[in-house]
């Protein structure tokens, strides 16, 4: 998709005047985030757990090179293929590739953030591909022909009033406004897809380098009918989705489906290890395995930004931002919204600069850093980008009317006389700039500098300040 | 004791009433306090706007008006997390300026922090009464770690009914410059930390950071709610 992160302002604001994202907004804050601190709650040793999280996920990221090269011979003795995509073109290609090499007409997918980065279905469509989307929010956004608008729950946006009116509108199905009845009209239409397919399409959420395993976690069953059914079964990940061990993806798997739902565990975790084989009944003849880089290996490389890439997906700094709770993912723009979305457009847009207003969408309240599984600092890493964006010329610089205004300011205020002069100044004009911006009154409590400032009082000789 | 009063610029111009209330509260308990009004912005707006030039600038003319080795006390903790936590990283490359931020950063205290851990009090005779909420501004609570400190303080005064808001540590909305990029945010944040307040019956809206008070006395004004805001400072300096 088109990314269109410069109109968060607009976007969101729409977003505030829409009832029923706003229903449905509440719904996750009282759901998702509710579940989750519950979870943790009841996890006696959550903190540590995040502490070990943290530090596998750093070794893993300060190894990579070793871990990845690890994964790709385990994998391919299992009978996988590897694919490395520099970026996202590359990874269509890819994928455009092993469809028509394979003779694919029709793709089930299972739900995965890397295909809408890398923009895939719509590369897919445009070979003459039929690609449907198997778990119901992502279906529901497909037939809607919108973006997802979080990270864990795709179609969040939607009541189930719309979804209804959707299903309506665009399949022909009969009102109905149980959300039962709607999944079992959806699943019909997709016992079909499945069997149909000659080709599954997911995401990993993890790859492990010892055994050349590949992790996938969900609630619906979708992913392994999407991996079991059709000849050939293409993952698409991210290079930094690699787990070193058993052990270590053992911690991660107590933490991403607690920090994403609430759940202990997600209700299927599948391990594939590489295709069916052929005692088997089940399982792809072929599988392969996209490993995307798309501006990941820049991020490794930056210091002050590579704790980004510690990121597994879970969704909870969403759930728990108070800016994503009033805007919705759509005003980020592109795939990833929220806190994270806010960390990771700007460093994975080629045109990075069109998300420069980004990281200003935050209150750097830190209440995501409280939640995330790997302890990401995500309010540091929104303070370098904001710093990047307003002065290194490689990301920036900002406007320079707003290096103007920083800089006037910044002297004002470093000075004293001439601070407290413009203060004086300001409550002079009030009274006019309260009648040309009757807002003013309003919006802020700023408006009423009717007394000295304490800086003038304290200036003023002792005997005058105890009248 | 002697003691720096650091008074942050929206009190400074907005807010004087949290200022006196802060020294008095202060030379009441003994501390003799020293406030030299030559004292400048700490230079967080500019940190968290990426102006890291300009903030250096003010950091080191705080720094410098803080010098001596004694403790500095600001009536608001966003500006005290600035200099305890992000002063040192600002002169990285700069061992003699990073020296002196660290020493600096050691001695900064937010005014609560300070009366329960330093002073070790916890009973002040203000004369204040009625039903207060508290709000735990991020910088506060998850910044500083303060939150036990102005309950302790709020709950030993005899006219005081503390009556604790729905999800009291959630955001106001305000953000420093996020409130001026997106504004209908930060509003819309704060119409739900002012509904919150208000359905504890609370009369006053209290808290330990100055701009999130501003913030959110905007909006119960905007909003038509019965709510006032005051700084702790203001609570229990109240009669003294």
């Amino acid at each position: 998709m088109k990314p269109l992160c410069q109109l968060f302002g607009e976007t969101s604001r729409r977003a505030l005047e829409d009832p029923h994202l706003q229903v449905a907004l509440r719904g996750l804050d009282g759901r998702l985030r509710v579940q989750r601190d519950n979870a943790f709650e009841e996890l006696p040793n959550g903190e540590e757990l995040r502490d070990e999280a943290r530090a596998i996920r750093e070794h893993t990221l300060a190894h990579l090179d070793r871990y990845l090269v690890e994964f790709e011979e385990n994998f391919t003795s299992l009978g996988g293929v590897v694919h490395w995509a520099g970026d996202a073109a590359a990874a269509r290609g890819i994928i455009q590739e092993i469809a028509r090499v394979g003779k694919v007409k029709r793709i089930v997918k299972g739900k995965s953030m890397v295909s809408e980065e890398i923009g895939l279905n719509k590369a897919l469509e445009a070979q003459g591909l039929e690609v449907v989307e198997t778990d119901l929010g992502e279906f529901i956004i497909q037939v809607a022909g919108e973006p997802p608008s979080h990270l864990v729950a795709p179609a969040v946006h939607k009541t189930r009033a719309g979804i209804t009116e959707l299903f309506n509108d665009a399949l022909g199905a009969p009102r109905m406004e149980d959300p039962e009845a709607l999944t079992l009209f959806a699943r019909k239409i997709l016992q079909e897809k499945f069997l149909q397919a000659d080709m599954g399409i997911t995401g990993a959420n993890f790859t492990v380098a010892r055994t050349g395993g590949v992790v996938l976690l969900e609630n619906e069953g979708n992913i392994r009918l999407s991996t079991t059914i059709p000849r050939i079964h293409v993952a698409v990940t991210g290079i930094e989705k690699v787990v070193p061990t058993w052990s270590e993806l053992a911690v991660l798997l107590k933490l991403l489906p607690r920090s994403a739902t609430g759940q202990k565990l997600s209700s299927y975790v599948s391990i594939f290890l590489g295709p069916g084989r052929q005692e088997e009944p089940d399982g792809a003849e072929e599988f392969h395995l996209v490993l995307l880089d798309n501006g990941r290996s820049r991020i490794l490389k930056d210091p002050a930004l590579r704790e980004s890439l510690r990121c597994i997906r879970c969704g909870a700094c969403l759930n728990t931002c108070p800016v994503y709770l009033k805007a919705g993912g759509h005003a980020w723009g592109w795939v990833y919204s929220g806190p994270i979305g806010s960390v990771l457009t700007p460093q994975l847009l080629e045109d990075r600069r069109s998300a420069s207003g980004l990281p200003f969408a935050s209150t750097l309240c830190g209440a995501c850093f409280g939640v995330c599984p790997v302890r990401m600092d995500i309010p540091r890493i929104l303070t370098e980008l904001r710093r990047r964006f307003a002065q290194d010329p490689a990301w920036g610089p900002a406007p320079k009317r707003e290096r103007g205004l920083f800089g006037l300011a910044g002297f004002t205020m470093g000075h004293h006389h001439l601070f407290n002069g413009a203060g004086e100044a300001a409550r002079r004009l009030m009274p006019v700039l309260r009648r040309v911006l009757p807002l003013m009154r309003q919006r802020s409590g700023v408006s009423d500098l009717s007394a000295p400032s304490f800086r003038t009082i304290m200036r003023k000789p002792r005997d005058e300040k105890n009248d | 004791m002697q003691a720096h009063v650091f008074i942050p610029c929206l009190v400074d111009q907005v807010r004087p009433q949290t200022g006196f209330a802060t020294l008095r509260l202060l030379n009441y308990l003994g501390v003799r306090t020293l406030y030299t009004p030559s004292q400048v912005c700490c230079g967080q707006p500019f940190y968290k706007s990426g102006y890291l030039k300009e903030a250096r600038r003010l950091a080191r003319k705080t720094i410098l008006n803080f010098r001596g080795g004694l403790p500095v006390i600001a009536p608001s903790g966003s500006c005290v997390r600035m200099i305890r936590d992000y002063y040192e990283g600002l002169f990285a490359d700069d061992p003699v300026w990073r020296n002196r931020a660290a020493d600096l950063a050691g001695r900064v205290y937010e005014l609560s922090e300070f009366l329960v851990r330093v002073l070790k009090v916890e009973e002040i005779p203000s004369r204040f009464s009625g039903r207060v909420t508290f709000h735990d501004s991020c910088q506060v609570k998850r910044g500083l770690g303060i939150f036990e400190e102005p309950r302790l303080l709020l709950t030993h005064i005899p006219g005081v009914e503390l009556e604790e808001m729905k999800r009291s540590d959630e955001c106001c909305g305000f953000g420093g410059i996020f409130s001026a990029k997106y504004p209908h945010i930060a509003e819309a944040i704060a119409r739900d930390k002012i509904g919150n307040a208000a359905a504890t019956g609370a009369g006053v809206l209290s808290g330990c950071e100055i701009s999130c008070l501003i913030h959110l006395e905007g909006c119960a004004r905007a909003t038509g709610t019965r709510i006032r805001t005051l700084h702790l400072a203001e609570i229990l300096a109240s009669g003294l």
